[in-house]
Formats: structure tokens, C-alpha cells, sequence
């Protein structure tokens, strides 16, 4: 991020270790195993997260859940106002969604806009039974009545500042952290 | 009435000279040829540093009037004709209706006289209608005024019927203006045959529907003996043509448009109907040839086949628009910037091919300076520019491929009969 | 690809393997990229860049086209406009697929129904669809150039639907997006034209399109149909169709109008077809796995022999659904933005 300096790391590689092994054994709790349950990430972060919950899922249960992949952009409520479009990317669920038990999974809750995009995005794909959210850090300011099922952390911000979580299988480093000004456009 | 054109340089474009004379006139005459003449009680026009020219002569023209008085009347288009430095023009029968019977033609003489502005020499019809079949009354349009012959804007296509009308013009004793165009080699073309055409997905008009007709009328013209004028040609093919009829001593002569010897079929990029011409703008060896042709007398004249059309006309489709371009008020311009700075022609032949060589072909006693000639002058700025800007333009037809386009070498006044009907001095 | 080998997974679990890192890694959510121009007037003065653009967006837009329901809120509010001048079924339901799929409202003027029938210019009719509040003006014509002059006059996207002899970039988009689906790329591929050339503005945005894009191409038909300059445009051209299939890896067949008889250009429909005519003999000439194109409506047995039109090379049938998704992707990146 260009001239914007890190303010401070408030999860590293364990931190984050731990939170995804805690919201898998949450999410094992709370449906009461892994029957018809699927996991969907959003892109781009929440797709590695959505596998590494999967794999962990299969540590614990000794069970495959399919993992889907969801790209939201043509569901964001601002377009037509940008002077030009953001890249669209490809939705890949191999599955149906119908009757099932769906966890979407994404690395940052801000707004509420990108997971009222997504869940447009689900049901658009079928009727599931029921969908839960998990999210890796939970930043605040709302936008819109939703809130997420598993938090890895919560992390109160200013509306100024920017949550930057960095994965391993995107960004080759593993952490997260704010950051002072905001990325212009990068949050939904 | 006594007028002094002080400090100018006098170009004779039948000597071929350049002198610095001061000019002095008087009742519409040129009085006096001479250095640091009297001023006594003459209007004085400082003309340093500039040329003074016999009265120029575009030998085609579309007036459009009577019958499309909203793309051009007569008056609009003679004072066009005085911007851009003509003292006189030959217009186009193609008028509606055609100019094939001596009542047009006195009509456009009518309207003519007490404007004050440029003198007409009507051209007459070949056929009626202009429709290629009967021959007009070619001894009465003379009769009434009419200077040569043509049914420009239609190609004669029936070699039967030139060769008719060229034994009777060669009676009657005028020139046959071709427009050499063989209507089933256009075949419903927009611009020239290349690869441009190609790109831009138009129909195109190769060379050669221009070159067989010229080809033709050469032959024709050989055959009667009838003098044949080869209006706007575009091509290296008619330029060769040409060349060889001359040199086997025909009565053949040619005109080109700055326009041909300015701009390639490059110009149709975009679609711009402005450039849509008939006949088209051409490729890079065509528009060379042509300048070439320029340079070695094979063409004898430079006329602007000025063409207007209304901007609701034009603002269309490219294949739906009509052909033509204005020309009156940036011919001078494209003439000094594209061939006189570039040293292809010499002011005296530049003018030459303005004046007196249309003038001999249509057989009017003009496009000469010198004492005891009526004052029918234009005096150029060599050094003068200007960017064309069409809004300014004195014509009805805005539709020029130059807009925009920075010339140099302008027309600052233009005198009929010893009277400035114009001037930018 | 990845892609497809979650897709042959189906409901089981998932491997991530070795493209995962790259596919989700390089670009991301937020990612802005978009066309340099407000209108697609044709492939001439699109960069390599922003074909890349069309078809990856494309591809995204062919998932959308497999769901049971096809249908995204993307467009909503928007209105689309296809203008046609000349009758096209094909090309304008793709259009009006699109438009619905996204969301868009879309309207259609056809040249019968118009006031064009009274005479009223395309410079009025275009000011006209501005007014009604378009944002996007798909525009089919019989004459070249006839969409620049609509992008000129009104503020909306104009979408080239085939101009004349011009371009139609559409479907040189969706033979694109065909060829990279089925064949993983375009660099190198070489490709054969073969038909009327002359009047084909497909062949021209072909051309265009897939010389940009790495590949060879070459044009092939009877001389009368050849016009001049082609090499020009980067095109090899060839009057004999054995040399033009040899090694093909693409073979695109153009509709031959059978009134071209009557204009001179061919003697007659027996002898196009076995001068020009693609049958199973002369497509042994290409390579193994060659795919044969049509932009449709084809002429059986003139230009292309049912066999082939029907066989296991023909991916005649993909293409229309790619153009589905290509005109999708089009209208999303073009209709988007507009209040900056």
C-alpha cells in the first residue's frame, strides 16, 4: 500500500491459526456436525479461509465439505456510479445449494454491503436451508442490519482507518493489520 | 476613379514573370504600369510584399442556383468566389432545372449582373436533362451566353452519344468539359478502390472508372477534333493519359482540385462525410501524379469544383451523403501551401493555371494584367495564414475536408472592373 | 484450469490444486480495469488489453448462463436500445438475452417498425433514443461507419452490432472467446477465412481481432471477393482453400449471399461450393482437432457440407451461446460507470 504506514498488527500467523480452528469447531457445534453443511468464500480472501475451515473441518470430523467460490461484483450496489467497472471474476460452486446448511466465509466485515451482495449471490443460486457467517475480523460500522455468526476477532477502528489481513495463499505473508488511511475503493 | 496598387509584385502569368510595379487604374482599366507612380488624388493600396495577380477564374463551379437555392444561391456563391480571390467563375449546368436550353442560361446571367461581385460564365448542358440521350441546343446556349459544354456531375456513358455531341460542340466551336466516370466500374462506390476502402468496410471506386472514360473521350476527341477538357482529374492513369494525348498534339487540356492535390483517401478515416467527393480522394501515388502532372503542364488548370451541400445533407450516413466539397475560399491557400512553398509550381504558373489557361480554354478574353486590360486583379499575401475555419466562409456550404487546417498564401482583395469587392488588407 | 476441475468434482471435496494460488492471487474483489472508450465501434482500435478484458469478463458471464436462474441485479435501472436497421434475429436476441440476464430493461427498434421508414435521418433517431434516456445503443446497420456517427450524437455506450462491410466485433469477439475456451490461447493458432470477403465485415473484425491476439490468420476466397489491401491488414491472402486449410487449427466459414450471382462475382453456387466449399475432405487438410466457425445463418451445402456443419470439429452451435456471454460482458463494462 502505497504512503499509507501500518498502524499496528493486531493478529499474526498463530493468531490467525487459532481463530480458524476455533470458528471450525464452532461451526461443527452449532449445526451439530457437518450434515449437508457447505462452506462459500468470498473472493478474494475469503476463499483460502473458506479451505483452510474445510481442512480443518476434516481434522476434527473426519468429513469432506465442499467449498465454493463467490465473486460478488455483479451484485454491488455501486455500480453505474464508478466511471469504470471493477473486474468481474468467476462464481464457482460446484454444488447445489439447495437444502443446505451454508457458511459464507470472508476475511473482513466492515459496511455489511459485501455480504448483502453475496447473500443476494446465494439465494440467486438456489434456496438454501440456512446460511451462517464467518468472517476473520470483525472492524464495526454498519451499514446494514447483518451480523456474522463466527468472529475470529473483533477489532474496534475508525472509519478512516483500514483493516488489511494478508494470507499466505494471496499475499504470501501471514497476518493483520490497520492501517491509518483507508485503500480509496477497496472496501465494499 | 483612380486606384494605386503601390509596392506589389506584378506576377504575368503569360510572360511568366514577376516584377515589382506599382499599378494604377483607372475607370476600371489598368492605366499604368510603372515604379513610384503618382499617387495624386488615387485611393493608395499598399500591396508590399505582396503579389498582384490578373483577376483568377475557377472553371468549376456549382452555384446551385435556380433550383437548390439552400445549398448556394448565385449570390452566396460569388461571394465566396470574391473571399477566396476569383474574380470570375464557369458554374455547372446541373442546376434544377439542368442549364440545356438558353432561358437558364440567361437567367443565371440575369441574376448575375448588378451584384457587384464576381463575373459567370454559364456552362451549358451536352445533353438534355443531362441525361446522356438527346443533345442539348448547343449553338443556342452559346448564343445565350453559354462558354463550353458539359454534363458535369453525370458522365456521358454512351460513347455514341459523346461522339455526337463532340462533332456538333467542335461546330459550334466550344469546349467539351468531360467528367469521366463509367457508371458499372463505380457501381454504387463512396470512395476510392484501396486499401482504405478495405478497412473502413466502403464501397470503393477504383481508378480505372475514371481512366476508361478519359480513355474514351480522348479517343472521341481525336476522332471530331472537338477540344475536350478533362475535369478533375484524380488519377495517375488520367495523368498519363493525358500526357500522351498531349504529346501526340490533341486538343486535350485538364483540371485538378486541391483537393486531389492535397489530400489522400486517408482523409475518409473516420467517416467524415465532408470528404466524400466525386471523384474520390485517391491514394499517395495518385495525389503524386497529379502534383507531378502540375509541375509538368500536363494539367493545364487548378479549379475547385466547389459542390455545397446543407449541413442536414451532409450530417448522414457516409454511403448516403452526397458528393462534394466547397473549394472557393481555401483553393488560393492550398495552392501556396501545398504547391508554391513547396516549390512544385512557381507563383507566374500557379497563377497561370488561375487566369489565363481556363480562360483560353473557355475563349473569354481574361486572366491577363497589363496596361489597357480591364482591372479584374487579385492581390495574394504569401505570407499570410490563416486556420479555415468554415464558419466564416461567405458560402452556404460548410462542408470542407480542411476545417481546422492551417494554410498560407491567402487572397487579400479581389477587384472586378477596377471596383474591390473584397478585402482583408 | 481450476475452474473446470472443480466443476468435474461435483458435489465431493475439493483439491486446490496448482492454479488456485495464481487464479485467486493475481487479481482480487475491487479489482478496476475497463475499456478505453465509451463505445465498441469495432476491433481496430481495441488494444490487446481490453479484448483480454472482454473475454475473461465473458468467461465469468458463462457461468451466470449455466445457472437455472439466469439472472443478475448487475444492470438494473439501465436501459439498453438495439437499433436495427437491417434484420437480424440472431444478433439481436443475443443482445436482448444479455440485456436480461444483467438486469437491463432492453427495447427493441427495428427498421419496420421505426420512424426510419418515414424518412427521419439517424442523427434525429439517435437524438431521439438520448432523449428516452439510454446507456447503452446496440446498433446494426447496412452502412459502414453508421455507429460512429449515433457514438457522436449521443452521450450513451454505442455497441457496434455490424456496420455495413465495417466491422461487427461482437462476433470476432465471441469467435475469440470460442477458440481461447476450446484451444487454451490464440498465439500462434493459425486460422483460415474463407468466403466472401469483400462483404464480410466479420472477416474484418476477425482479422482484427485475431492478429492482435497472436494468432495467423488467413483469408480465402474466390479474386472477386477479395479486396485489395488485406495484407495490409496483416492478413495472408490465399485464392486457393486447400492452401488455407493446410495446418489450420481454425477454420471460419462466412455465409455466401447467394444474390452475389447475379452481381457477377461468381458463376455459380455449384462451382462456389467446390471451390470454396468446406466438405470432409478439404477439412483433413487442417490440423487434427481443427474447430470449425460459422457466424450463422449458414447456407448447407453451399459453403459448408451438413456433415461438417453437424460434425465432431463444428462448434457452431458454442458460439452462440459465447456470444451470449461476450455481449454480456460487453454490456457490463460498457454500460457501468457514466456519472464520472
Amino acid at each position: 500500500m502505497d504512503g499509507v504506514a501500518q498502524k499496528a498488527k493486531i493478529m499474526d500467523k498463530e493468531g490467525i491459526r487459532r481463530a480458524v480452528t476455533r470458528i471450525a469447531h464452532e461451526i461443527i457445534e452449532r449445526n451439530k456436525g457437518t450434515d449437508k453443511l457447505a462452506l462459500i468464500g468470498i473472493r478474494k480472501r475469503g476463499v483460502p479461509l473458506a479451505l483452510r475451515l474445510a481442512g480443518k473441518i476434516r481434522d476434527i470430523e473426519g468429513k469432506e465439505v465442499p467449498v465454493g467460490i463467490l465473486d460478488i461484483t455483479l451484485y454491488r450496489d455501486d455500480l453505474g456510479t464508478r466511471a469504470q467497472q471493477p473486474l468481474v471474476l468467476q462464481t464457482e460452486v460446484p454444488f447445489s445449494v439447495d437444502g443446505k446448511t451454508i457458511v459464507l466465509v470472508d476475511d473482513v466485515m466492515f459496511t455489511g454491503r459485501t455480504i448483502r451482495a453475496a447473500l443476494d449471490a446465494i439465494i440467486d443460486l438456489g434456496r438454501p436451508r440456512l446460511i451462517q457467517l464467518a468472517v476473520l475480523v470483525d472492524r464495526g460500522h454498519r451499514e446494514l442490519p447483518i451480523r456474522a455468526d463466527y468472529v475470529g476477532k473483533n477489532v474496534p477502528t475508525s472509519r478512516r482507518e483500514a483493516v488489511e489481513v494478508r494470507l499466505q495463499e494471496t499475499d504470501g505473508e501471514e497476518d493483520v493489520a490497520i492501517m491509518k488511511e483507508k485503500e480509496p475503493g477497496a472496501i465494499l | 476613379m483612380k486606384i494605386l496598387i503601390k509596392g506589389g509584385r506584378v506576377v504575368d502569368p503569360v510572360a511568366e514573370t514577376e516584377k515589382n510595379l506599382d499599378v494604377a487604374i483607372e475607370d476600371g482599366i489598368i492605366v499604368e504600369f510603372g515604379n513610384n507612380l503618382k499617387e495624386d488624388s488615387a485611393e493608395v493600396i499598399d500591396a508590399v510584399g505582396m503579389l498582384v495577380a490578373p483577376g483568377l477564374i475557377d472553371m468549376h463551379v456549382h452555384l446551385r442556383e435556380p433550383g437548390y437555392e439552400a445549398k448556394e444561391t448565385i449570390e452566396t456563391g460569388l461571394k465566396a468566389a470574391v473571399r477566396g480571390g476569383f474574380t470570375g467563375v464557369a458554374c455547372m449546368p446541373n442546376t434544377k432545372p439542368v442549364a440545356d436550353n438558353q432561358t437558364v442560361i440567361s437567367y443565371i446571367i440575369d441574376r448575375t449582373s448588378g451584384l457587384g461581385l464576381a463575373r459567370v460564365w454559364p456552362i451549358g448542358a451536352i445533353t438534355r436533362g443531362s441525361k446522356g440521350e438527346e443533345l442539348a441546343e448547343m449553338a443556342d446556349l452559346k448564343k445565350a451566353g453559354a462558354v463550353a459544354f458539359s454534363d458535369d456531375g453525370q458522365p456521358v456513358t454512351g460513347a455514341g452519344i459523346m461522339r455526337r455531341a463532340m462533332q456538333y460542340a467542335r461546330m459550334v466551336g466550344l469546349t467539351i468539359i468531360a467528367h469521366c466516370e463509367e457508371p458499372a466500374l463505380v457501381a454504387g462506390g463512396s470512395m476510392h478502390e484501396g486499401f482504405m476502402s478495405t478497412r473502413l468496410g466502403l464501397k470503393g471506386i477504383p481508378g480505372a472508372a475514371e481512366e476508361v472514360m478519359v480513355a474514351r473521350d480522348i479517343i472521341l476527341s481525336e476522332l471530331t477534333g472537338c477540344p475536350l477538357h478533362i475535369a478533375h482529374v484524380s488519377t495517375a492513369g488520367s495523368v498519363r493519359l493525358v500526357k500522351e494525348a498531349r504529346a501526340r498534339g490533341l486538343k486535350v487540356t485538364a483540371e485538378a482540385t486541391p483537393h486531389h492535390f492535397t489530400l489522400t483517401d486517408q482523409a475518409v478515416e473516420g467517416y467524415s462525410t465532408s470528404t466524400k467527393v466525386n471523384p474520390p480522394l485517391r491514394g499517395e501515388e495518385d495525389v503524386a501524379a497529379v502534383r507531378q502532372g502540375l509541375a509538368d503542364g500536363t494539367i493545364d488548370v487548378i479549379a475547385t469544383d466547389h459542390a455545397p451541400h446543407t449541413p442536414e445533407e451532409k450530417e448522414v450516413e457516409y454511403d448516403r451523403a452526397p458528393f462534394g466539397m466547397v473549394g472557393l475560399e481555401t483553393a488560393v491557400g492550398l495552392v501556396w501551401s501545398e504547391l508554391v512553398e513547396s516549390g512544385i509550381l512557381t507563383p507566374a504558373r500557379a497563377v497561370a493555371k488561375m487566369t489565363i489557361n481556363p480562360a483560353r480554354i473557355l475563349g473569354i478574353e481574361k486572366g491577363i494584367i497589363q496596361p489597357g486590360a480591364v482591372a479584374d486583379i487579385t492581390v495574394i499575401d504569401p505570407a499570410r495564414e490563416e486556420v479555415v475555419n468554415p464558419n466564416e466562409f461567405a458560402s452556404k456550404g460548410r462542408n470542407t475536408p480542411f476545417a481546422g487546417r492551417k494554410i498560407k498564401g491567402l487572397p487579400v482583395l479581389t477587384m472586378v472592373g477596377g471596383k474591390i469587392v473584397f478585402s482583408r488588407l | 484450469m481450476y475452474s473446470q476441475e472443480i466443476m468435474q468434482r461435483g458435489e465431493g471435496p475439493i483439491v486446490l490444486k496448482r492454479r488456485q494460488s495464481l487464479l485467486i492471487g493475481t487479481v482480487g474483489e475491487g479489482s478496476v480495469m475497463g475499456l478505453r472508450k465509451k463505445d465498441l465501434l469495432g476491433l481496430e482500435h481495441v488494444e490487446t488489453d481490453e479484448i483480454s478484458l472482454i473475454l475473461d469478463t465473458a468467461a465469468s458471464m458463462k457461468e451466470i448462463i449455466g445457472r437455472q436462474i439466469k439472472k443478475v441485479p448487475t444492470l438494473r435501472g439501465k436501459t439498453v436500445v438495439n437499433v436495427f436497421y437491417e434484420p437480424s434475429t440472431r444478433t439481436r436476441t443475443s443482445f436482448e438475452l444479455a440485456a436480461k440476464y444483467l438486469s437491463a430493461d432492453s427495447v427493441n427498434i427495428s427498421a419496420s417498425t421505426s420512424s426510419v421508414v418515414k424518412g427521419e435521418s439517424l442523427k434525429d433517431t439517435s437524438a431521439t433514443i438520448a432523449a428516452l434516456g439510454a446507456d447503452v445503443v446496440v446498433l446494426r446497420h447496412p452502412m459502414a461507419g453508421a455507429p460512429g456517427l449515433v457514438a457522436n450524437t449521443v452521450k450513451a455506450a454505442v455497441i457496434n452490432a455490424g456496420d455495413g462491410a465495417h466491422e461487427h466485433p461482437t462476433q470476432a469477439l465471441l469467435d475469440m472467446f470460442t477458440v481461447r475456451e476450446r484451444k487454451g490461447g490464440l498465439e500462434d493458432l493459425k486460422v483460415a477465412i474463407v468466403g466472401d470477403i469483400l462483404h464480410s465485415r466479420v472477416a474484418r473484425s476477425d482479422i482484427w481481432g485475431f492478429t492482435k491476439m497472436g494468432a495467423r490468420v488467413s483469408v480465402c476466397g474466390p479474386s472477386t471477393m477479395l479486396p485489395p489491401g488485406l495484407e495490409k491488414m496483416g492478413a495472408n491472402v490465399l485464392e486457393n482453400m486447400e492452401d488455407a486449410l493446410l495446418g489450420a487449427d481454425v477454420i471460419i466459414m462466412l455465409r455466401i449471399q447467394l444474390e452475389r450471382q447475379q452481381q457477377g462475382l461468381f458463376p455459380s453456387v455449384r462451382e462456389y461450393a467446390r471451390l470454396f466449399g468446406l466438405n470432409r475432405e478439404k477439412l483433413a487438410l487442417a490440423r487434427p482437432g481443427a474447430l470449425v466457425m460459422h457466424p450463422g445463418p449458414m447456407n448447407r451445402g453451399v459453403e459448408i457440407s451438413p456433415e461438417v456443419a453437424d460434425g465432431t470439429h463444428s462448434v457452431i452451435n458454442e458460439q452462440v451461446t459465447n456470444g451470449l456471454a461476450v455481449r454480456m460482458a460487453l454490456l457490463y463494462l460498457l454500460a457501468g460507470g457514466g456519472t464520472q
